[in-house]
């Protein structure tokens, strides 16, 4: 029980934690020109495209 | 009388600048030298083995290509005074920040992990249980950190890179024909055409030479030495000195294998020792010997490169300035990352080969954002004042960006599907 207690005063200080971080970053200070849309906009797309292919192999492992 | 005067003042100039050079040497070296670690050697001595010299002129360019990434890191580092994981967070917001930081957490752990295998093979040769190596390197690495001194860590860490060298008596001792490797090496080609073979192994060689961490890991090491502006042109040094280094083991590393393993298949730097054990036994012991001694230089950057990332963000103490005391939570996530990596190793029937392969796979998710977020960060002019990119500095940076995210993509691809690049 005391365990537990204690596991859930760590999550509940790790969460709290994260949040500060989240809202001390949470207006980033670069300004929003077109090449850093443009960029980050390419970096999402790039990363959703490999997000995909993985899961393709992940999913071709599994089934072969 | 002048003449002599005006000989001495230059020479005391010159001891002056060396001293100078010498206490602002280090992050540069030290990325640049553990940027060969483990994996770096292996894909070394297997393109030595298969390729011969004839891709030599690549590894040599890749020195310059490093070097421009890296010191837009100590630029950065150095007008910040920040990491680049928080440089992130505070520009680009929480979405990026988590993204990177977590990508960079996982990927250096799944690389420790491959230093470990490639610590624990060099160590097999010489007859060393897999156990008592992963407890010695522990036990080693926390001792090289927790003296409390960032200096004297710096200093220890920079002997490991001299051994790093050991390559070059290596090549030496196996008297290669330097006319034979002047030809085939240093001439741009591709003798037995540009197969895809080739191609891969062009990728593998981008691969080891720029990897996500070493862009964290210099970032934070120049904050952490209080690198200020006006040492930007010593730092620039000591990475352009670091480059030099990395380029010269590696391309000493093809001339051993290409040298004595020409077309005999191998998959592992440890299987090159072993093979090079029964052509030439201190080649061989050599061998083994480097690929120690890369693992553990890579074990301890790459350790550090989320130690720091972790303290910048979640506000704990990070310096290795600090005692244990003063910054439990920065040894802790240090000894937590280099125990379960360690661990890991020791599985019986633990999947090394596939976590090797994945790590290749994992390094082009992170690679590609974090030189992005480099080149928009060296463009902010709010930011980096006179210190940001200029015209031909992007031009370059761009390029070489645009490259490396293209060629280590299809190498991520090529390794998740063989045979498909």
């Amino acid at each position: 029980m005391a365990i537990l207690n204690w596991l859930r005063n760590l999550l509940r200080r790790q969460v709290y934690t994260v949040r500060e971080i989240n809202r001390r970053y949470a207006k980033p200070r670069l300004k929003t020109t077109p090449m850093v849309k443009i960029a980050l906009l390419m970096l999402r797309i790039y990363l959703l495209l490999l997000v995909v292919i993985l899961l393709y192999k992940f999913f071709t492992l599994i089934m072969g | 009388m002048n003449f002599l005067a005006r000989l001495f003042y230059r020479y005391r100039r010159v001891i002056k600048a060396i001293k100078l050079f010498l206490l602002v040497a280090g992050p540069g070296i030290i990325v640049m030298v553990a940027d060969n670690d483990a994996g770096g050697i292996t894909t070394y001595l297997v393109t030595g083995s298969k390729f011969s010299y004839s891709l030599i002129w690549f590894v040599v360019l890749l020195g310059p290509v490093a070097y421009i990434v890296q010191e837009m890191t100590v630029r950065l580092g150095a007008v910040t005074k920040r990491g680049h994981a928080e440089a992130i967070f505070d520009s680009f917001g929480p979405f990026w920040g988590w993204f990177s930081l977590l990508d960079l957490m996982f990927l250096d752990w799944l690389t420790l992990i491959t230093e470990f295998i490639g610590m624990t093979a060099a160590l097999s040769i010489f007859h060393v249980p897999p156990l008592l190596t992963v407890i010695g390197v522990s036990i080693l690495m926390g001792v090289i950190v927790i003296q409390g001194r960032y200096w004297t860590w710096e200093k220890i860490v920079m002997a490991f890179c001299v051994l790093n060298l050991i390559y070059i008596p290596a090549a030496f001792l196996v008297h290669p024909s330097v006319p034979t490797i002047l030809k085939e090496g240093m001439i741009p080609s591709f003798p037995s055409g540009f197969t895809s073979d080739v191609f891969f192994f062009l990728m593998a060689n981008i691969g080891t030479t720029i990897a996500p961490w070493m862009v964290f890991f210099q970032q934070s090491s120049v904050v952490d030495k209080r690198i200020q502006e006006k040492d930007i042109p010593w730092e620039r040094t000591d990475t352009a000195v670091g480059s030099v280094f990395t380029v010269v083991v590696a391309v000493f590393c093809i001339i051993v294998s290409g040298a004595l393993l020409r077309g005999v298949n191998i998959e592992s730097a440890a299987q090159a020792s072993q093979a090079l054990m029964g052509v030439n036994q201190y080649v061989g012991t050599f061998l083994a010997i480097g690929l120690f001694d890369a693992g553990l230089l890579g074990a301890v950057c790459i350790s550090l490169a989320s130690s720091w990332a972790f303290g910048e963000i979640f506000g704990w103490a990070h310096s290795l300035n600090n005692k244990i005391r003063e910054a439990p939570w920065f040894y802790v996530s240090y000894f937590f990352a280099l125990i379960t990596a360690a661990a890991v190793v020791l599985i019986p029937g633990a999947p090394l080969i596939l976590i090797t392969l994945f790590v290749q796979v994992i390094a082009v998710t992170l690679l590609p954002a974090a030189l992005v977020f480099l080149i928009l960060l060296l463009n902010d002019s709010e930011l980096m004042g006179k210190y940001k990119n200029t015209l031909s500095q992007n031009i370059l940076g761009f390029i070489i960006v645009i490259a490396i995210i293209v060629l280590s993509t299809l190498y991520g691809v090529s390794v998740l599907f063989p045979g498909l690049v």
